[in-house]
């Protein structure tokens, strides 16, 4: 029994930790959050040597051949000084790839993920705005022995960095899970485009993905036209628990902020920290943190064990974590006063991410339902 | 990560189920001479005390070995293991740890054997949350002390043989908490008078105890003189992974479950009504969530860590969860919640007892706002107040 990291991941957090303090302090992780595509391509670089961007990718295609609870060590570091990266994206799209492509296609596309040299995300969500087979309703046209393709894919995560798009589509009208397909699309393709929007969270950029009569033929579809829901379904399971790991860390980077905020600021003669007014929501927000911690922790080791309950683990952390983020995010700039209104200060940086995360693989109402359908209620 | 148990720890877990098998009878079919007969086979087997050290007479057993016996337990509905219950909870520890070897010996076996009740006598009128400001007067006389004073909500003072006494012996020390000492007391001493007090649920488990020139012998007094708060301090923090607590939890939640999903409201199981259906889920999450914390605890402490205070976590979350799920069982139950017992309401009226009990887990330990204090302060680092 050990609900605890190994020896080798404890290490790596510390690794982590050390490299992001050095080269992503708030200050600069502002300053890579407004480069072109929103992050530094040289950190990247010197990640993707280290490791740290293939870490879930098998060794024999250049990866680290690591379970997702190691990701999750990861995840965390990165979330605690908001490091803006296409880690989540790029670990998604692998996946995926992993998941339901042929020996060909791993072949051809996971030793670029693994070394960084390439980057990919996946395109699922649609204006429905929906994490289960009736929100996909972008429909393939027959063409010969391929497909084409004509709509959007919304809320495109990482869109502007990304050469490859792992695309979630229909081979077949209806609602359900049958007909769902998967292809891997590449960027500068014949009617590929992005649009990137301006974003409320400076370091997680959102595009749309248009897609206007682009070609899908066997050499890009991951697995048989129509059977791609497993897939699917199995990457929204693993971006709610990666996105709640990386929420993990930001919230317990907002709470210690805010926590040194009320140790310094002093009012009535005392440390505003000395007041209940202050200290019990902070209390209250660790208590929130550790819980949707451990129930993040146990998500991503059900999935890596392939557990019968990691559905509902997955559910159960992302509800929780999307309940209580956006609360604290508001508690962190109130409890610092004007200051905590100000572009300048950071801690409105963590309230913007709180709110990133809460819709991000679906909400607390999304995930409650599932725990509640899967639980048998 | 893994959760798997050591094969000592299954060939363990597949004894505690054999004897299970062997002795436990269906809870429908428990005679009332049942549970004698259990507390006899647990305390041959040395399940009683069963973390305490052999050689007082414990069973020596290790803490993942302690989980795996309570929880097969709980799954089966077992009784206790053991009937003294705060002899087992702190008491006893208190002893092993702080007592000489007379004491050892006088007090261990009999709370093993669950001969009698203790009870315990921190809390004051005047001294609950900031209990280290405790007033109750002992004066040394010879070879004894005199203990004057009162002590308040003391539960199972009424049926208790022995109490587990805080008192004050000098009030010089430069903190408050240095002129307590413990002394270990008979309830049938001469001078001692209990006053049950009744609970809103309607019954008298605690009382007031007064305490009128009452003479203790110098050599029940367990660990030095002004030790008191020590003592008891260590006691307390005996904690364990709340383990135990979340599978009574647990157990809760599936008869709240139950409940919910075969009462009827507006022609529907209450179960299917939207907001209902919200709040169940979110305890059903946040049972998880603290299971899953203790989890991490334990692992804490297989690893040779103390835990320290983010046990206050989970007794945050247990407040919570005792006072949340009784108001969502009366909630389902409707007007019929104002029925105390009987056939007209649902359960017979054991929603009814059970949302009017919470205070003994949400105030009984340490209020919430203490536990938020612990944790602002002793984890967070922040000032106190
Ligand atoms: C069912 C039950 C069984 C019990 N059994 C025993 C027993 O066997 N032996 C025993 O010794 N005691 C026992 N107690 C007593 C229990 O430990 C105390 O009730 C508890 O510590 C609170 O003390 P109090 O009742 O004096 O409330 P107070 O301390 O007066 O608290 C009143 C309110 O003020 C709040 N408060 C107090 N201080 C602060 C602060 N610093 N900051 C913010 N809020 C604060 C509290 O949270 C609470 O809400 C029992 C209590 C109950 C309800």
């Amino acid at each position: 029994m050990n609900f605890g990291f190994s020896e080798e991941q404890e290490i790596l957090r510390g690794e982590v930790r050390k490299f992001l303090d050095e080269h992503a302090p708030l200050e600069e992780v502002r300053r890579q959050a407004e480069a072109t595509d929103g992050f530094s391509r040289e950190l990247w670089s010197r990640m993707s040597a280290l490791g740290w961007v293939g870490l879930t990718i098998p060794e024999a295609y250049g990866g680290a051949e690591m379970g997702l609870v190691t990701s999750v060590v990861l995840l965390e570091e990165a979330g605690r000084g908001l490091f803006p990266s296409p880690l989540v994206s790029q670990t998604l799209a692998a996946q995926a790839i992993m998941r339901a492509g042929s020996d060909e296609q791993k072949q051809r596309f996971l030793p670029g993920l693994a070394d960084g040299s390439r980057i990919a995300t996946v395109a699922l969500l649609e204006e429905s705005d929906r994490f289960d087979p009736e929100g996909i309703a972008l429909l393939a046209a027959p063409d010969g022995d391929g497909e084409v393709l004509r709509g959007r894919k919304c809320c495109v995560s990482d869109a502007s960095a990304a050469d490859l798009f792992v695309v979630v589509y229909r081979s077949s009208a209806g609602v359900g899970p049958d007909g769902i397909s998967l292809a891997v699309i590449e960027k500068g393709g014949a009617g590929v485009s992005v649009d990137a929007h301006p974003s409320v969270d400076l370091t997680k950029r959102v595009s749309t993905l248009t897609l206007d009569g682009v070609r899908v033929d066997e050499g890009i579809r991951l697995g048989a036209a129509g059977s791609a829901w497993p897939t699917v379904s199995y990457i929204f399971d693993v971006g709610a628990t990666l996105v709640t790991a990386e929420a993990v860390g930001s919230a317990e980077g907002g709470l210690a902020m805010t926590t040194a905020f009320a140790k310094e600021r002093t009012q009535f003669g005392s440390p505003i920290g000395r007041f209940q007014g202050v200290k019990h929501p902070l209390a209250e927000m660790y208590v929130d943190v550790e819980s949707f911690k451990s129930l993040a922790y146990y998500a991503a080791w059900a999935l890596d064990q392939s557990a019968d309950d990691a559905a509902i683990a997955v559910s159960r952390a992302k509800a929780y974590a999307s309940e209580v983020l956006p609360g604290m995010g508001l508690q962190g700039v109130e409890l610092h006063g004007g200051i905590g209104y100000t572009w300048e200060y950071d801690i409105q940086l963590y309230l913007k991410r709180a709110r990133w995360v809460r819709p991000m693989f679906g909400d607390a109402d999304h995930h409650y339902q599932r725990v509640a359908a899967l639980g048998g209620l | 990560m893994d959760f798997e148990l050591s094969p000592e720890e299954e060939a363990f877990r597949d004894e505690v189920r054999r004897f299970l098998d062997e002795n436990l009878p269906p809870v429908e079919e428990r005679k009332p001479e049942f549970e004698g007969e259990w507390q006899r086979k647990v305390r041959d087997k040395r399940w009683v005390g069963f973390s305490w050290p052999s050689d007082v007479g414990g069973g020596g057993g290790s803490i993942m070995e302690q989980v795996i016996l309570k929880e097969e337990m709980s799954d089966r509905r077992a009784p206790s293991l053991g009937t003294c219950f705060m002899g087992l909870a702190w008491v006893g520890p208190s002893i092993i740890h702080y007592g000489n070897e007379t004491q050892k010996q006088r007090f261990i076996p009999e709370i093993l054997d669950g001969k009698y009740q203790w009870c315990t006598g921190y809390s004051e009128p005047g001294s609950g949350s900031d209990l280290a400001s405790l007033q109750c007067k002992a004066v040394r006389e010879g070879d004894e002390y005199v203990v004057n004073g009162q002590k308040i909500w003391t539960s199972l003072a009424p049926w208790a043989e022995w109490i587990i006494l805080l008192v004050r012996t000098s009030s010089d020390g430069p903190a408050k908490h240095d002129g307590i000492t413990c002394l270990l007391v008979p309830m049938k001493s001469p001078g001692v008078d209990v006053r049950p007090i009744k609970n809103m649920a309607g019954s008298a488990v605690f009382a007031e105890v007064f305490f009128d020139n009452v003479r203790v012998p110098a050599e029940n007094r367990l660990g030095e003189e002004g030790q008191g708060w020590q003592v008891t301090v260590s006691a307390l923090a005996s904690e364990r992974s709340s383990i135990s607590e979340v599978q009574g939890l647990v157990r809760r939640y599936a008869e709240l479950k139950e409940l919910a999903q075969t009462t009827q409201k507006n022609g529907r199981p209450a179960s299917a009504h939207g907001p209902l259906r919200a709040r169940l889920v979110r305890v059903e999450t946040r049972i998880e969530a603290m299971r899953l914390n203790g989890l991490r605890f334990l692992t804490k402490q297989l690893k040779g860590e103390k835990l320290g205070s983010e046990t206050s976590i989970n007794k945050l979350h247990r407040a919570n969860l005792e006072i949340e799920m009784g108001e969502i069982a009366l909630e389902i139950c409707g007007n019929a919640a104002s029925v105390a017992s009987g056939e007209a309401t649902p359960g017979g009226g054991k929603w009814q007892h059970f949302s009017l009990s919470w205070p003994e887990v949400v105030i009984g330990g340490g209020t919430p706002n203490i536990q938020r204090n612990i944790i602002a302060e002793r984890i967070l680092g922040l000032p106190k107040d």
